[in-house]
């Protein structure tokens, strides 16, 4: 196995690493926010090093580009419809349960 | 041998998720969790070699049949019942039947079908394309494929029938955030690009006019739901047009190839590529419409404020 | 290809239970939905045969047909839904001892 395969293996395995993370974090924390917020930084960090990882496999640059596409368009589909989750539980008014004032004797 | 253990994997949770999205308690739930079914399930159809049909499960399956049902969801109250006891019995009974006949008579199928497989490949010179799936689709069993255009064609009907009014266009009013319309003014040209992308790919490698039809629903609907300029201003003459061009294209292609002298949708050695291509064309901008019609105009006007 | 030919068998008859055993009728769809997903994987499984040689593309074509079908048949169910939640205000049948 050359040192390609080998980086290739360590990336996929910690890409799996953040999913599994940031699964954990769907499943145990509290209340949406933070929920959201496991899910799209942790998943999305494991997708780029995925990603990576299948881009130093890729035969052709033009593949290896349409891998990083593949990251960079999944990048703004979940940045965006984070948003939107938020801001609608924002406009029903579900309280966070983590406070977001940060009080001044912190 | 480490294929047979994930393929162990993928059915157990394949089971797993079906059977939660079918007995979830809210339907709200049900729904993501059959929309999470329909993405497992393209992971299947890689594994028995099927990529299109992975590519079309993902879009289709997953994407437009989620958004149908998130949309039923959202609309219709909870007005959830509880099956009745004996219901459940005679259901888990007849399903556990059902199981053990299927299973016995699945165990018994032979290992070596019978197969089109080689007469396909032997004819795919002639057929214009040299993808097998295309060629099938398109021109050996282009008849099923036109039907299935015409079935299209009869739920976009019945939903104007089901709908009361005569107008394709939603006249639900949005309430757009400037972020969407944003996300959909860099989202919708890229989709429209990877239609094209994956249409053009369909004659040597998978794809064809299902897939980009369906990437094509996914951009109409982003920007419907964007609430862009342009859908509220796009004529219904033109939205009925392009529904209607798939189902047009072979018509018009069988009615000149029956007058020519040809049988039906036999078409002539030589001239079978591009009018694969047009009829393509035709179809995946016909389905796009469509299943984005289908999404989008599924609510009578005037039915409950978002 | 076992493996996938009973997962489909266990799905269909999954859907089948869920089919008869729920009133509402946005979970019939959802089972309807299941159960034409397990009979496209029986019919790629058959195709996919032992593995070694390339997969049967009719039933390929046949899968992909059905897929669009499934949707409009989805959408047309769920356009019924709706007109029934409309008219009647609940999206179950009634049962049969009601009145």
């Amino acid at each position: 196995m050359n040192a390609i395969d080998a980086l290739t293996l360590v990336l996929l395995i910690a890409g799996s690493g953040f999913f599994f993370a940031g699964t954990v974090g769907i499943l145990r924390f509290p209340d949406l926010f933070s929920r959201l917020h496991a899910l799209t930084k942790a998943d999305n960090l494991g997708l780029g090093c995925i990603v990576a990882g299948l881009m130093l496999q890729a035969q052709t640059p033009a593949a290896a580009l349409k891998l990083f596409l593949i990251w960079l368009l999944a990048l703004v589909a979940s940045a965006g419809a984070c948003y939107l989750i938020a801001s609608d539980a924002r406009r029903r008014q579900d309280p966070p349960a983590v406070p977001t004032e940060v009080s001044g004797d912190a | 041998m480490p294929e047979i253990g994930f393929d162990l994997l993928l059915a157990s949770a394949l089971l797993w998720i079906a059977w939660r999205a079918l007995t979830s308690p809210d339907v709200f739930k049900a729904v993501v969790l059959f929309i999470t079914f329909g993405l497992l399930m393209a992971l299947a159809w890689v594994r028995l070699g099927a990529p299109d049909i992975a590519l079309a499960e993902a879009a289709i399956g997953g994407g437009i049949t989620g958004a149908l049902l998130l949309d039923a969801a959202g609309q219709l109250a909870t007005t959830d019942a509880a099956p009745p006891r004996g219901r459940t019995l005679l259901a888990a009974t007849l399903a556990l039947l059902v199981a053990l006949l299927l299973g016995a008579a699945v165990l018994q199928i032979p290992d070596a079908p019978a197969r089109l497989g080689p007469a396909v490949s032997a004819a795919l010179p002639e057929s214009g394309v040299t993808q097998p799936v295309t060629a099938v689709l398109l021109n050996f069993r282009g008849y099923d494929t036109w039907l299935e255009l015409g079935v299209l064609l009869l739920a976009v009907l019945a939903l104007l029938a089901l709908r009361g009014t005569s107008h394709l266009q939603d006249v639900r009013p949005l309430t757009a955030d400037p972020l969407l319309g944003g996300l959909a003014s860099v989202l919708v040209p890229l989709m429209v690009l990877a239609g094209g992308y994956l249409l053009w790919l369909g004659t040597h490698a998978a794809g064809g006019a299902f897939q980009a039809g369906a990437m094509l629903a996914g951009a109409g609907v982003l920007l419907r739901l964007a609430g862009h300029r342009t859908v509220e201003q796009a004529s219904s003459r033109l939205l009925q047009v392009a529904i209607v061009c798939g189902f047009a294209a072979f018509l018009l292609t069988a009615l000149i190839l029956l007058a020519s002298g040809y049988a039906l949708l036999e078409y002539p050695a030589g001239r079978a590529r591009t009018l694969i291509v047009l009829i393509e064309t035709a179809a995946a901008v016909s389905i796009g419409c469509t299943l984005a019609t289908l999404v989008t105009g599924a609510t009578p006007p005037g039915a409950g404020a978002r | 290809m076992t493996v996938y030919l009973l997962l489909a068998v266990g799905l269909f008859a999954l859907g089948l239970f869920a089919l008869i055993a729920h009133p509402n009728l946005l979970r019939k769809v959802i089972a309807l939905n299941v159960m034409g997903g397990a009979v496209f994987l029986m019919l790629a499984a058959i195709a996919a045969g032992d593995r070694q040689r390339s997969p049967d593309p009719v039933p390929h074509a046949m899968v992909l047909t059905g897929i669009v079908v499934a949707v409009s048949v989805t959408a047309f169910a769920l356009a019924l839904v709706r007109r029934l939640h409309a008219e009647t205000g609940s999206a179950c049948l009634p049962e049969a001892d009601e009145q």
